[in-house]
């Protein structure tokens, strides 16, 4: 049974820094061979389900976002029969659509110098060596097809007069690969999938159960075998059995409460598979996109991004002294720091994300922060509006101006933005092979519930190509090689011992979550955990700071358990339920970021100890020491988890230091 | 601020819903629609009181999820989706109506929240181009004109939200089905199943109880997207067309 | 045929004999077009957006032949006899005039009863109306269907008085004229009138631009020309009508 009522007394846990390092972890999956030939030769050996066989497998998948609806689209197509969940009230309102920029892809339409090859490079260069080498250039590989694929579903990227695909460059690249839909490039991307995916659903492949929030995962004689979810219409909790179970549930980052993620976004599917069984691979990589719109006060309840497309044009600027708190328009050029002109000459204003976020934060902390708090750095675009006109400001960038306007009630074009960074996208996840299956036979990730391609920094217009790669492409590859070696397994249903146990854990935990009926919000629990990681987990990390929020998380789980308040039943549509077993896994999934941030001595990309960096203030890897990705098993509620190493090997693209400078 | 709100209450589906009135003080201009909201649940919640139930998730105005009716405009008095809508567009001691998506094709489940699932159902019946995975040619083989791709965008736009539905006197999914229509039939890649598209999208639409369009123009005032008013047209003429084309 | 496209398109995919249920996802089968058309909300609104054009062009036909009564009552009743006689020789006696009869009796049929249909629809689609009211639409188009039923009812009215004479007091069968200054020399016969007058230019306003949104022709540029066209025939109509009456009240038509 749950033992969450031993959190209420947290002072009787072991020390959770006290981990063990197990024996190390291998992709035995990613085959031998010049990198450029082991996709291909994956697909060869994997095993097949015979056309006529497919439909009597069931496979779960769980999200229809980028991944989870392009692979329940596909899945079904190939004529396996799909049981597709989404805790939103509509499939295409997955948190993919928010994503504004683009997608990268190694077309080489410009004729600029691209390649398949360059892509790779780019990729593991800008994750700073942390991620695998295959996997990546596989994405590489995919990338050209997914443009193809989108294209024919009626994806209306952006053209050019001639009726040729336009593409832009981004996030610092030097070469134009990023397609683009104006500003709604996920938005469009995502009803491409959605739509292929309603295609499925309308011819009856596919079963689509909307409202409905996976709450646990169900392992039969060790493999994934379905999922128990909650109807958040009715409350009523129910298991679902399936051959395979994929989870693209997305990201953690509403564990620092304020992020870009949607409201609802949640680490519930891949924190309690994690429970379940499924190695959960560098917690600590966490994106901050340095143009996020700055709070304005406590009662924010979350953050809005601002295309990083704005560093083409703007320019980003602090006061030179301290607590100067003139109007922007009134502090004279030579009393402005236009700081990132001024320490990365070459790279100026379009460093990539993790830098200019950090560069931000220093200047704040100096105490040269404008806006509420001095919290925010201006943003300007006067220079850009001399050089290139009003109007052409206005045709690049009008929607972002107006949504900044809509937002804040400032006119950025005459006043400058002011902007600071947030927490975006979260590279860590659930550990998968090259088939992206975790270490739960039978359980796959997909997407940014897993850890897969980006490293420790992702670079901008990469998370949709990752996405859409992984659902369309990779997966529906390498499931039937599961599939296949796993014919027919024995069958399962609710009576099973091992679904009953899962069921009433489920309930008793919302039974519980009930019964506390205390004197605090869900919310301001949410809200505590938040501040915690943003202060100690946030852009600049140090092993002090660390230990204390390892020291304070126990502490808010403690007073969670005694003092929260969740009106209402569990039998009826209640968000404050929902919300609070949210909270739940957030304030365990916190502790394991916060350890395995503690445990990682090196700064590498969204990752910055401040013990570890160079003379000139960049970020310092060590290569000796943490070339690997950190795996860590769930070894018991409290309990210490167990540290699994799978070393990272260079063989193409070899480490270097950054340097934008 | 300090505010006089009225918020529709309903248990669930079955149950009578009633109009309940709550004071809000202390509301920042800077807040959103959706944050003074959370403002009252807070207070809810610690009064051991249900708190109200509405629909939301990205709160950057894409996602289409919320959907409240306020002082009898959808999304409230400026062209934004609710969650982009500001408290600085209301005055200190304003009394303040809200009220769900009003259609019988959406039913509502809880308080503020409506079951759209009507909209999903549309796009089923044809809301898409059939093209399996893997079986795209190459990016560049089919170019399109550019307007015509500028026209599919601004269609594409849609985020499902029903405002449309919720500001129609007609209770009409005219503007939501044209806007998909649309993006879709202008296209090349569109253009085998652009007939049976439109008319399965319409029966469909027809089937679920939406009402018919009488060019109120609603719809279009109400649209966070800008979706405009000429799309039913677009539409009708697609439909028309049709109906006379025997496809062999 | 479509799916042939499709099995081109996808060759390589269809060779194995993967369930077809998967690509096949439209059904081939089409209902005949008159009951797509006549089942449709869209389809009846194309009913209705005919019929009212045909409605419309009577009307011009008709308001130009009542301005005749400005050039006294020769011309006028001529005017009155030949619609008889129009068609002629090929057509006989009132032929001509029978056709318009029965394509207008068939016009007012179809407009009314897909106005019925639709309203009845459109009324059960927003079953609970908002607490908080505000006013929606436009005047014209709010007024639609009371319009609608007030012109229907007019017609009626103007069929007995003008048509059959059943209701005019002083009629004269073969003296339109004479017959149209006994209506408007009563009071009520003004008001009937002219009130049904301005019903007919505010349903011509938004049905003009409403049937030509129905029919296709809508779209962002010419919409403003649309709406500029409705507004004008409703105006010219609506005057041209009104100023019969008018003019018998002033004594310029006596």
């Amino acid at each position: 049974m749950n033992d969450y009522t031993h959190y209420t007394d947290h002072t009787h846990y072991p020390d959770y820094t006290a981990y063990e390092t197990g024996a190390p972890i291998a992709d035995t999956k990613a085959p031998e061979g010049p990198i450029a030939e082991r996709w291909d030769r994956r697909r060869f050996e994997a095993k097949l389900v015979n056309p006529a066989n497919r439909r009597k497998y069931t496979v779960i998948v769980v999200g229809t976002g980028l991944a989870g609806g392009a692979a329940g689209a596909t899945l079904a197509e190939q004529g396996y029969h799909v049981e597709q969940f989404c805790y939103q009230d509509s499939p295409r309102r997955a948190h993919s659509i928010a994503a504004q920029g683009g997608i990268n892809a190694a077309k080489n339409y410009r004729n600029d110098g691209d390649s398949v090859h360059r892509l790779f490079y780019d990729t593991v260069k800008g994750g700073d060596f942390r991620a695998r080498e295959a996997g990546v250039h596989r994405l590489a590989q995919i990338s050209v097809e997914i443009i193809d694929q989108c294209v024919a579903q009626g994806v209306p990227f952006a053209r050019e007069y001639g009726g040729l695909l336009d593409t832009r460059s981004f996030g610092g690249v030097q070469v134009s690969r990023t397609f683009y839909a104006r500003g709604q490039t996920g938005q469009q991307l995502l009803l491409g999938a959605y739509q292929a995916l309603s295609r499925q659903i309308a011819a009856g492949t596919v079963t689509m159960h909307a409202r409905t929030e996976m709450l646990d995962l169900i392992v039969v004689d060790g493999r994934a075998r379905g999922i128990v979810a909650r109807d958040l219409i009715t409350g009523e909790i129910s298991s679902h059995f399936a051959d395979a179970v994929v989870l693209a549930s997305g990201g953690y980052g509403n564990v620092f409460y304020l992020s870009t993620n949607a409201m609802n976004s949640n680490a519930t599917a891949i924190w309690r598979a994690h429970r379940r069984g499924a190695y959960f691979a560098n917690p600590c990589f966490t994106q901050i996109h340095p143009t996020c719109i700055p709070r304005t006060g406590d009662h924010q309840s979350k953050l809005t991004l601002m295309s990083e497309s704005l560093r083409n044009d703007g320019r980003i600027w602090v006061p030179a002294a301290k607590g100067d708190d003139r109007p922007p328009n009134e502090i004279p050029e030579d009393e402005r720091d236009y700081y990132l002109e001024r320490i990365y000459p070459s790279f100026g204003n379009l460093v990539p994300r993790d830098i200019a976020s950090r560069a931000a934060k220093n200047v704040c902390d100096e105490g040269r922060g404008v806006g509420p708090g001095g919290q925010g750095v201006y943003l300007d675009f006067a220079d850009a509006i001399r050089r290139m006109g009003r109007k052409e400001v206005e045709e690049k960038y009008g929607n972002l101006f107006d949504m900044y306007e809509r937002i804040t009630a400032e006119n950025p074009y005459e006043v400058p933005m002011r902007i600071y960074p947030a927490v975006h996208y979260t590279m860590g996840g659930l550990w998968v092979d090259y088939d992206l299956q975790t270490t739960v036979p039978g359980l796959f990730a997909i997407g940014e519930a897993n850890f897969s391609d980006h490293g420790a920094n992702r670079l901008g217009a990469s998370a949709l190509m990752q996405g859409l790669a992984d659902g369309y492409f990779v997966l529906p590859s390498t499931i039937s090689d599961y599939l296949a070696r796993n014919p027919h397994p024995t069958s399962v249903d609710a009576s099973h011992p091992a679904v009953t146990q899962v069921l009433a854990e489920t309930e008793d935990r919302l039974r519980q979550l009930l019964a506390v009926d205390g004197d605090r919000t869900p919310d301001s629990f949410h809200r505590e955990l938040g501040e915690v990681m943003w202060e100690f987990c946030g852009m600049a990390r140090t092993d002090a700071g660390l230990r204390k929020a390892l020291d304070r998380i126990p502490q808010i789980r403690a007073e969670f358990w005694r003092r929260i308040k969740v009106p209402g039943t569990g039998k009826e549509f209640n968000q404050s339920l929902e919300k609070a077993n949210r909270i739940v896994d957030y304030l365990e999934l916190a502790e394991l970021m916060c350890l395995d941030a503690l445990h990682r001595a090196e700064s590498c990309g969204g990752h910055f100890r401040e013990e570890s960096q160079t003379p000139d203030g960049e970020a310092a890897r060590h290569d000796e020491e943490f070339s690997y990705a950190a795996a860590w098993e769930f070894t018991g509620t409290g309990k210490a988890p167990a540290l699994h190493k799978e070393d990272l090997v260079f063989e193409y693209v070899h480490p270097t230091q950054r340097s934008y400078a | 601020m300090k505010l006089k709100l009225r918020v529709w209450r309903q248990r669930n589906t079955d149950a009578p819903g009633a109009m309940a009135t709550y004071e809000v003080d202390g509301i920042s201009q800077d807040m959103s629609f959706l944050e003074m909201l959370d403002t009252l649940n807070e207070e809810l919640i610690l009064r051991g009181e249900d708190p109200v139930a509405f629909d939301h998730d990205c709160r950057e105005g894409i996602c289409g999820a919320c959907s409240l009716v306020i002082n009898g405009d959808a999304h409230g008095p400026e062209r934004t989706t609710t969650c982009q809508l500001h408290m600085r567009s209301f005055k200190d001691g304003d009394s303040i109506d809200v009220e769900p998506w009003r259609a019988a094709a959406f039913p509502v489940v809880k308080d503020l929240v409506v079951d759209r699932s009507a909209f999903d159902r549309i796009i089923q019946a044809g809301g898409y181009i059939t093209a399996p995975t893997g079986a795209a040619p190459d990016a560049h083989a089919t170019p399109v004109a550019k307007p015509d791709a500028d026209f599919a965008f601004e269609h594409a736009e849609c985020i499902g939200c029903g405002a449309c539905v919720a500001a129609c006197p007609n209770g009409s999914a005219m503007l939501f089905t044209s806007a998909k229509v649309n993006h879709l039939n202008v296209l090349p890649q569109g253009a085998p199943e652009r007939e049976t598209r439109v008319l399965d999208m319409v029966a469909t639409m027809d089937a679920e109880g939406f009402g018919g369009c009488t060019l109120a123009g609603e719809c279009a005032t109400a649209c966070p997207k800008g979706i405009p008013l000429p799309s039913i047209s677009a539409m009708n003429k697609e439909w028309l067309r049709a109906t006379r084309k025997v496809r062999r | 045929m479509e799916m042939s496209r499709i099995m081109s398109w996808t060759s390589g995919y269809l060779r194995f004999s993967v369930p077809r249920m998967a690509l096949a996802t439209r059904t081939d089968r089409k209902p005949p077009p008159t009951r797509t058309f006549w089942g449709s909300t869209v389809g009846k609104k194309t009913v209705m957006a005919v019929s009212g054009l045909i409605m419309l062009g009577y009307l011009v036909a008709h308001v130009m032949g009542n301005l005749k009564v400005f050039f006294g009552p020769e011309e006028f009743n001529a005017y009155g006899h030949w619609l008889r006689t129009m068609g002629g020789p090929v057509l006989h006696y009132e032929w001509a005039l029978w056709i318009v009869r029965v394509v207008l009796v068939a016009a007012v049929v179809g407009h009314a009863v897909s106005a019925y249909q639709l309203s009845r629809r459109d009324l059960k689609a927003r079953p609970t109306p908002y607490a908080h009211k505000r006013r929606r639409a436009s005047y014209a188009t709010r007024t639609m269907r009371w319009g609608g039923i007030i012109v229907a009812l007019f017609i009626v009215w103007h069929l007995l008085d003008l048509t059959t004479l059943t209701v005019n007091e002083n009629a004269q069968p073969g003296h339109p004229y004479e017959n149209v200054v006994a209506t408007f020399s009563t009071w009520y016969g003004n008001v009937i009138y002219i009130v049904a007058m301005l019903a007919v230019g505010l349903h011509i306003q938004h049905g003009f631009f409403s049937a030509a949104q129905t029919l296709g022709m809508g779209n962002a540029t010419r919409d403003r020309a649309l709406k500029a066209l409705a507004g004008v025939l409703a105006l010219l109509l609506t005057a041209g009508f009104v100023s019969v009456p008018v003019a018998v009240m002033t004594g310029v038509v006596s």
